[in-house]
């Protein structure tokens, strides 16, 4: 039986093989797949050592054997990868990535220039439906966030300026960072959490139940129905968001300003118009359309790499929101670099 | 008799694995031709490959006059609208109705007025056996066999020449199973469409399918109609249509080989 296999094995493991061995099974009264498995195993271990006689079987016992000794197959386990395989196959999973959003993006130019000269064929209603899902539904937890991370740069800053007594500079630093740097940042994170997942998961699930396919069959091009909507209407959604996130970040500011510096808020408004020039709010709105880009098209990429399996639309949602959020955040880093060579 | 596709060559192969070595066959315009096979044969990669889906690595597959190689946007529009396909799992637009599912191309590609397209989606429902209501409905809500139906009636919607089915009696019940083959033949009788089908159901391919192909180790290993087939001593044919059940069941029909 099964639980007394081990103990057999550890008896058969004393026998020596030195001399001829005589296996006598006429006292087994029971047996099994698994004990008969056991004994040809050692019958052929012993074989190899010395001569074997087997002796007392039964015409059961001998089927039996039979049928298990002609259908015995090793098992092949999964081979182990070493380190370097491992590094070696992320590295040209990386590369094929690339390769593939090189011809996404082909495609994307051609289906976007196809369009331009068919308006007929441009998906107004649905570019409107992605605006409203993308930008509309995403003011009150894009404002909320803008707000708070306003009123943290105006606390944190205003500790360090009481110190040199230049209070009042908290306007600068709140309206100056906000509407350069961390809007568009906290806006371009926020979306990629909320709209670039989505879109993954939508195009994924669709691939999934061979709705693309259909759509192919029938003369829709995916990329005409379901990418250039999605990513025109990120394009114009995403600059509107970031307006909406300077707004609340500098109020944002402004009311920390008021509780920890006794700033009225007619203080720090006359103070934003010496202090915040026009093109910080414009060079932070250019920034829009780049991110939104960014996050719609890997959105809309990882979405169609969804294989057939259901494991696979978690798997590349995740790999959509880090890659746009690390894409943004490098894309933010070179217009940095951008704008101060240019002295902006 | 037109062939209306013809497919000569074909080698398809994935990374390294050869699914097609060589596959060839040709379909004539007006039968219900049968693709079988063992599973991992390629039959579904054959059919993709007929509707554009997938390229195939060598070869030419040419679909009413035309190869499918180097084929340019306008006709491959065209083509995609003489076409009608029915995906195993139906593959309607989970955000459409059933009717809007329907209606889909004649919306996007016809310039008919609404008053008639409402009607043509309620004679394309009743001509696949549903009821009007149905086209209300989202495809969340419709039972397996009601799905097929209605993934038909979509494929029909553009008054299609071809009509591709993935499996088609898979998934259904027995008795819905032969209604759905009855389906077909007046289909194909009625609009004079040509039906090319995936399947492993015995019952449609002893009594539906006018000529069939046979794919196994990467080639095909028979084609023509049932007789021909039968002739075969391929070992996957022999399981297949020479078993203890076939013979049995089908006594006519395999005892005079």
């Amino acid at each position: 039986m099964l639980d007394t296999v081990l103990q057999i094995e550890k008896e058969l493991r004393k026998i020596p093989c030195d001399k001829k061995i005589i296996w006598d099974l006429s006292d087994v009264n029971d047996f099994d797949s698994a004990g008969v498995l056991l004994f040809i195993e050692y019958l052929e271990r012993f074989q190899e050592e010395v001569s074997v006689e087997v002796v007392g079987y039964t015409h059961s016992q001998k089927e039996m054997y039979e049928l298990l000794h002609k259908n015995i197959h090793e098992i092949q386990s999964p081979k182990k990868k070493s380190t370097l395989e491992k590094i070696g196959e992320n590295s040209f999973e990386i590369y094929q990535d690339i390769k593939e959003f090189i011809t996404f993006t082909g495609h994307l130019v051609y289906a976007f220039i196809h369009t331009l000269s068919n308006p007929k064929e441009i998906r107004l209603k649905e570019t409107v439906y992605h605006i409203h899902q993308s930008g509309f539904n995403a003011l009150v937890i894009i404002g909320l966030t803008s707000f708070l991370v306003g009123m943290v740069i105006s606390y944190q800053g205003s500790v360090q300026l009481a110190k040199f007594g230049g209070d009042i500079f908290i306007v600068d630093t709140v309206a100056i960072s906000m509407t350069r740097e961390l809007a568009p940042m906290i806006t371009a994170i926020v979306i990629a959490g909320r709209s670039g997942s989505a879109y993954t998961a939508e195009i994924g699930a669709m691939k999934i139940t061979e709705e693309i396919s259909a759509m192919r069959t029938m003369g829709f091009d995916p990329y005409t129905f379901l990418v250039l909507p999605r990513i025109i209407a990120l394009m114009v959604a995403l600059p509107l968001l970031i307006f909406f996130a300077d707004l609340m970040g500098i109020l944002g500011g402004m009311v920390a300003a008021a509780m920890q510096l006794d700033i009225s808020m007619v203080q720090f408004t006359n103070r934003l118009y010496e202090v915040l020039e026009v093109k910080h709010y414009i060079l932070g709105m250019i920034k829009g359309p780049v991110f939104a880009f960014i996050i719609a098209a890997v959105g809309c990429f990882r979405g169609f790499q969804v294989s057939d399996n259901t494991e696979s639309i978690g798997h590349h949602t995740t790999a959509s929101v880090v890659n746009a959020i690390f894409l943004v955040i490098a894309f933010d880093a070179l217009f940095s670099v951008i704008f101060t060579e240019l002295d902006l | 008799m037109n062939t209306v596709i013809k497919a000569e060559g074909i080698v398809t192969r994935f990374g390294e694995r050869t699914i097609h070595d060589g596959v060839k066959l040709h379909i004539d315009e007006n039968e219900i031709y049968g693709i079988l096979g063992e599973s991992g044969s390629g039959k579904s990669v054959l059919m993709k490959e007929m509707i554009m889906l997938l390229e195939p690595s060598e070869g030419e597959v040419v679909v009413l006059g035309k190869s499918l190689r180097d084929i340019s946007y306008k006709d491959a529009q065209a083509l995609r609208s003489d076409w009608g396909i029915l995906f195993q799992f139906g593959a309607l637009y989970s955000s459409l109705t059933i009717a809007e599912n329907i209606a889909i191309q004649l919306k996007e590609f016809t310039n008919i007025s609404k008053m008639m397209r409402d009607k043509l989606v309620g004679s394309k429902l009743a001509l696949v056996g549903l009821e009007p209501y149905v086209g209300a409905l989202y495809p969340s809500e419709l039972s397996g066999g009601m799905v097929k139906r209605a993934a038909l009636a979509r494929a029909l919607a553009m008054e299609p020449k071809l009509l591709f089915l993935d499996e088609p009696t898979s998934g259904l019940d027995p008795i819905g199973a032969r209604n759905f083959d009855t389906l077909i033949v007046e289909l194909r009788d009625l609009l004079g469409i040509t039906v090319i089908m995936i399947t492993h159901d015995l019952e449609s391919i002893f009594s539906i399918v006018d000529r069939m192909a046979v794919l196994a180790d990467k080639h095909v290993v028979a084609e023509g109609t049932l007789e021909n087939v039968l002739q075969s001593e391929h070992p996957f044919v022999e399981e297949f249509f020479k078993n203890e059940y076939t013979k049995e069941r089908f006594k006519d029909k395999v005892k005079n080989v």
